[in-house]
């Protein structure tokens, strides 16, 4: 019996321990920058998983005292996340997509941030000879994946990215379907691990690669071509959709991101020496 | 095969490193899940033990929507859960979507169903004959009451440990209605989807062991305490 009771008091205390111990830990990081609310960011997963948002966002957090909740998912489900009002601000790049949002009263205005480009992935051996013979034409290149055809891999989850190969496969005229087209439906990261196991072909974003290239046997056959331009674009969300958005948060965010002192730090950012993003923010 | 290995040496590397990221990250997954299981046995114990000991018209389908339940998707749990929170919905104004608050509520819709279940399962089967031993020596309400913890101790014990492991090791829910937000909401398995989605792999391994060592010392604690007991006696 006593021993039972000091295996209870063990697990009590044990227990008592960990609660205390999580309690403080949380209870410290929420009440630190809730001064002035927190706002959600809705945005693409390649502005987390770049690292870039990790560098400059302390910096707006410093300056107004907001932390910035971000949720990354892509374009589309952001767009559908900001249409609904379960966010703030977007950060996104579907161009088109974002001034159809903007026009339907979903968003305030649309701000030009930052861009890079879109590049197309392939095998080293490059089976469809995509670099030999059109190294910097994404529309003859995605002709040239369908006719052989070698294994393409698609996002397929209404993300940026994926806007822009359904725009390049319009723009060949081709609707790509078969054995070939593989679909992942999810994100950019995990569509070039699936890329990499199939050695297949894919259309990325050149920071997400650029993150991942050395877990991946894939090189770059396809860049340069106007049609990869890739430009990211702040929209608040209109505050009339519900009265849960922080406007004003999302007022500070966009006027921050456009300042030219983060513009600076988003073109400074490098990984492995690469530039990741051009800041072009015309304000 | 070099990256597996590798992995392994660099997941012994971070483990050891005790960065505070990965600390903070176990410490709100334990949060969580204890959170979770504690207020699910609360909820669960008392039910399913009622639930077990009377007999009703509709047991036998109670039964099965129990049964049911306990094997609940958790994806579909976190969906329900984030309808009911985002800011559009019912519990909108509440502003608990992202927030360790809707991941303790994901999981406890989780975990409840299990604890029900299983000491439902064990109160049918002993505890009407602990009951009946309890009257036939004179127990009042009371007595029965503690009588049947006492005896249904195993059960109760078995219920939190698999709940917890469920709560603990599930990702769905936590990953819709917590967002994976660095720091906030981003705990041991989203931390491991999303590094995995990434390649990568070693920190992954990394969290992983830390994952099992945690279940593991847990396990051990509250299996010494009940088993442990049952067995000496």
């Amino acid at each position: 019996m006593k021993r039972k009771q000091l295996n209870l008091c063990v697990i009590l205390v044990f227990l008592g321990l960990i609660l205390t111990f999580t309690g403080c830990t949380s209870s410290n990081q929420t009440s630190k920058p809730n001064e002035n609310g927190e706002i959600i960011l809705a945005t693409t997963t390649s502005t987390r998983d770049s690292g870039l948002l990790d560098v400059i966002l302390p910096d707006f957090e410093d300056e107004t005292g907001i932390s910035v909740k971000v949720v990354a998912v892509g374009t589309g489900k952001a767009l559908e996340m900001g249409k609904n009002g379960e966010a703030d601000i977007l950060l996104v790049h579907a161009k088109t997509q974002e001034e159809n949002f903007v026009k339907d009263g979903y968003g305030l205005e649309r701000f030009d941030v930052m861009y890079n480009d879109f590049i197309i992935l392939g095998p080293n051996n490059d089976p469809a000879e995509i670099q030999a013979t059109t190294p910097n034409n994404a529309v003859t290149a995605f002709k040239a994946i369908s006719i052989i055809p070698e294994t393409f891999v698609s996002r397929d989850d209404k993300s940026g990215t994926n806007t822009k190969e359904r725009a390049i496969w319009s723009e060949a005229t081709i609707e790509p379907q078969g054995n070939w087209y593989i679909k992942t439906g999810s994100g950019m990261g995990e569509t070039l691990t699936v890329t990499n196991e199939k050695q297949g072909y894919t259309l990325s974003d050149r920071a997400t690669y650029i993150n991942m290239k050395d877990t991946l046997d894939l090189e770059i056959v396809c860049q340069g071509d106007p049609i990869l331009f890739n430009q990211y674009g702040v929209i608040a969300v209109n505050p009339t959709i519900n009265d849960l958005i922080n406007a004003d948060g999302a007022q500070l965010f966009k006027n921050w991101i456009l300042s030219p002192k983060t513009q600076e730090l988003i073109g400074s950012y490098k990984l492995n020496g690469d530039q990741l993003f051009n800041p072009n923010a015309t304000k | 095969m070099n990256y597996i290995i590798n992995g392994f040496l660099e997941a012994f590397n971070l483990l050891f490193s005790l960065d505070p990221e990965i600390i903070q990250i176990v410490f709100l997954s334990l949060f969580v899940s204890f959170s979770s299981t504690i207020i699910a046995t609360i909820i669960g114990i008392p039910f399913g033990i009622f639930l077990g000991i009377n007999n009703f018209k509709g047991k036998r389908i109670v039964s099965r929507f129990l049964y049911t339940f306990m094997s609940f998707p958790p994806v579909i749990i976190g969906l329900f859960t984030a309808l009911l929170l985002a800011r559009s919905g019912p519990f909108g104004q509440f502003k608990l979507m992202y927030t360790p608050t809707a991941m303790i509520i994901a999981q406890t819709l989780l975990v409840t169903p299990i604890i029900i279940g299983i000491l439902f399962n064990h109160a049918s089967s002993n505890g009407i004959e602990i009951v009946v031993t309890g009257k036939t020596l004179g127990a009042n309400k009371k007595d029965i009451l503690i009588l049947l913890i006492l005896e249904l101790k195993s059960a109760i014990m078995i219920a939190i440990i698999t709940g917890f492991g469920r709560a603990i090791s599930e990702v769905g829910a936590v990953m819709i209605v917590g967002g994976n937000i660095k720091g906030f909401t981003r705990v041991m398995t989203t931390f491991i989807a999303m590094n995995n989605n990434m390649g990568e792999y070693s920190i992954s391994i990394a969290m992983g062991i830390i994952l099992l060592f945690i279940s593991f010392i847990t396990n051990s604690i509250l299996y010494h305490f009940i088993i442990g007991d049952t067995y000496e006696n």
